[in-house]
């Protein structure tokens, strides 16, 4: 453990601090990196390249121009609404991140029921896009916004029956405890790797990916964007500055599940244990707390990686295909998996 | 409607029945929806009136015009060479295509034909601006699905074939190359290799795309049994080209016709499709491309030497009567009415677009449908704005 003690309003600060960070690097780095480069490189052109270095310096020019805009509300607009709705969807990020651990000293906040608080908070986002979708006065946005409550609500379901399996595996909704289980672990009394989820728990891995991309309306579940149909669905109306709240939103949340996807699946900062001879929480050493958040990012832009790039190569699903694929598919998988996985705990 | 197999008949059956159904259960205010004609969807300014129930579609009225440019009477105070220079902005995406049809008619009145290493090079230009026009398509389909990266392979490869049309009319969109009695020009040195190597890139193009596209199960899921035209259907509302043959209606111009083009001289296959969805409809336009190129590489084989132009006088004047020529275009069938009165210019001309006829169908394809699916359905009978209104 650390032994510095740091006073209250200091915590409070690095947290304040540290969450800003957690959720505006990862956004940013995932738009550079996928948004503009890897799409670009998959369809065979450039990207941004006249904004510093490769166009690296392409986010703050687009942030430049969306602050320059104009704020144009619609005359017929719900307003007070429609400027709480974006923000929102941007708090909502913010206290999902609160849960994530970054190293072994290296958290938020650490409390008991963190995976339940985590599947909680990410259905807020769902309200922010109803009501944009509703006070907009257009009807584009009115069917986006019914689309995403529809999608998302349906797709809470398969996200939390997946996680139940992790639970179960690891005795705890501890974030910290789920990470320890996986890299203490061990597969049966194989302990080279630790005992990361992805490998016992790969159909929970497989709904749980599935339900994020849905969750974070990515292409083969964006109907509530559908640029093609839609016109921008929920967003339609928005420009400048509280577009720019819903973009940087649409991708921090990329990043945000995808960090909570590495904690529960890839055994989050964690390396093996095993490795190093570690074999309690308080026995890890304390460059975890540096090394920790670097293997953290490198698990996020894997799994983000994953994300975006069936987001660039996949059509669009239908509404009623999406919904027959969560209530058909998903969820029954899901929950043969609860019940194996239930089986196997009790029998080992 | 015998020849449709059980799945079109419960698609079909299900679309007619679904206003009816809806009015007796539940009796809901439904919702007007303009569709256009700024929306990202009708590549142009194509204003559909949906009447929606949730997210179906009871009702659908297309509202065509908003581009209305007047062709029809703009070529009445243009002489005969200058109406190609207008005609080439009808389908700007297949724009020599839109030439033939029109100095066919004038050379049927003048009683003159182009001499064959024009017909056959004619037949070359029309094939490639299919290629250059269906290709744009098989990219756009992607977007129109959701799939952003399709088209930007479609933009890569048809820059391929627009460079050769370039290269041999001097311009890229608008070629204005064809003159009555021949062309304007030969080819240019080192043209047919070039051609030989782009064709063989469009035959990859088309495999690139049947492989991310059509081999999807979304994309599947999305187009087959979605917009079912029974082939009785399609005829009664004059649908054509690829649209009509997707219905499996065995019709194709370019071999049925007895024209002033080289067709003759090359085998292909007319591909036809028994569904009638909108699968059929893109899966048709995917393999005209690739036949599309075969044609090319047939007709750069056997390309005769000789003139490019007829003798013409120098001062055109159509003598009095009336034509009618069409030629498969890539949209469907274009055709112009020619009536000449002796003079420089024609009298009237009577353009009939593919487009037109192709988007008349809307009304009844739409009905039942769900709002996605309005998208599908409309960016599987490709229309080209221009084409409609003219």
């Amino acid at each position: 453990m650390i032994a510095v003690d740091l006073p209250y309003w200091a915590q409070s600060l690095l947290r304040v601090l540290g969450g800003t960070v957690a959720v505006l690097l990862p956004a940013g780095t995932i738009v550079y990196l996928f948004l503009f480069k890897m799409m670009s490189f998959m369809q065979s052109r450039l990207g941004p390249m006249e904004a510093g270095p490769y166009g690296s310096m392409q986010l703050f020019a687009e942030v430049g121009k969306w602050l320059q805009k104009e704020d144009i509300q619609p005359a017929l607009a719900d307003k007070k609404i429609f400027k709480i709705a974006p923000l929102i969807v941007l708090v909502s990020t913010f206290i999902l991140v609160a849960v994530v651990p970054f190293g072994p000293d290296a958290y938020f906040t650490d409390f008991e029921a963190g995976v339940f608080y985590a599947l909680a908070v990410s259905s807020v986002s769902v309200l922010g896009i109803l009501i944009a979708g509703w006070s907009s006065a257009n009807k584009y946005s009115l069917l986006g916004g019914l689309r995403a409550a529809g999608q998302l609500i349906a797709y809470e379901l398969p996200m939390v029956l997946a996680v139940v399996g992790v639970v179960i595996q690891a005795g705890s909704m501890n974030m910290q405890q789920i990470v320890f289980a996986q890299n203490h672990g061990s597969i049966f009394g194989w302990d080279g790797v630790g005992n990361p989820y992805v490998l016992t728990q790969f159909v929970a891995f497989g709904v749980f990916m599935i339900a994020v991309q849905a969750e974070l309306t990515q292409t083969p579940f964006d109907m509530p964007i559908a640029e093609s149909e839609l016109v921008s669905g929920y967003m339609t109306e928005y420009s400048g500055f509280r577009f720019l709240i819903f973009f940087i939103a649409e991708f921090a949340n990329v990043g945000i599940f995808a960090l909570i996807a590495s904690v529960l699946f890839l055994g989050g900062w964690g390396v093996p244990f095993s490795w190093f001879g570690w074999d309690s929480m308080d026995a890890v050493d304390d460059w975890m707390n540096v090394v920790g958040p670097l293997i953290m990012i490198g698990k996020m832009l894997a799994l983000s990686f994953l994300i975006m790039w069936v987001r660039f190569s996949y059509p669009r699903l239908r509404e009623d295909q999406l919904q027959r694929f969560a209530w058909k598919v998903l969820i029954p998988v899901s929950l043969v998996n609860i019940m194996l996985t239930a089986i196997l705990k009790v029998a080992f | 409607m015998t020849d449709l197999i059980d799945r079109q008949k419960l698609s079909y059956i299900a679309a007619q029945a679904a206003d009816a159904r809806l009015n007796v259960e539940l009796e809901t205010e439904g919702m007007t929806l303009n569709i256009g004609p700024q929306h990202p969807a009708t590549h142009g300014t194509l204003r559909i009136i949906v009447r929606l129930d949730g997210e179906q579609v009871v009702w659908a009225d297309p509202s065509a015009g908003y581009m209305h440019r007047g062709y029809e009477k703009l070529t009445e105070v243009r002489t005969f060479p200058q109406v190609t220079t207008l005609i080439n902005r009808i389908d700007w995406l297949g724009s020599f295509a839109n030439e033939v049809p029109f100095i066919l008619a004038a050379e049927q009145l003048m009683d003159i034909e182009a001499p064959p290493r024009a017909q056959w090079i004619r037949t070359i230009l029309f094939e490639l601006s299919r290629i250059a026009n269906v290709s744009l398509f098989l990219g756009d389909l992607g977007v129109q699905l959701g799939a952003i990266t399709p088209v930007f392979m479609a933009f890569r490869d048809r820059e391929y074939v627009l460079n050769l049309i370039e290269g041999a009319t001097g311009g890229r969109f608008h070629p204005n190359f064809d003159r009555i009695g021949g062309l304007k020009d030969d080819l240019p040195k080192g043209w047919i290799d070039e051609t030989r190597q782009v064709m063989k890139k469009l035959r990859n193009f088309c495999d690139e795309i049947e492989n991310l596209l059509f081999g999807n199960k979304i994309f599947q899921d999305r187009t087959r049994g979605i917009g079912v035209i029974p082939p009785a259907v399609a005829q009664q509302y004059g649908l054509s080209g690829a649209n009509l043959r997707a219905s499996g209606v065995d019709w194709d111009l370019r071999r049925d016709q007895k024209i002033a083009l080289a067709y003759d001289k090359v085998d292909f296959k007319v591909w036809t499709h028994p569904d009638g969805d909108s699968f059929a409809r893109c899966w048709i336009r995917l393999q005209e491309t690739r036949e599309a190129t075969k044609i090319v590489d047939q007709l750069l084989d056997g390309i005769p030497s000789g003139p490019v132009m007829a003798k013409v006088p120098r001062i055109i004047k159509v003598p009095e009567g009336e034509a009618w020529v069409s030629t498969e275009n890539p949209l469907g069938e274009m055709g112009y009415y020619v009536v000449s009165q002796g003079d420089l210019g024609p009298f009237r001309v009577k353009i009939r677009t593919a487009s037109f006829n192709n988007i008349s169908i809307v009304p009844w394809v739409l009905r039942g449908v769900y709002v996605p699916d309005v998208i599908t359905i409309l960016a599987s009978l490709y229309f080209i704005l221009g084409d409609i209104d003219k």
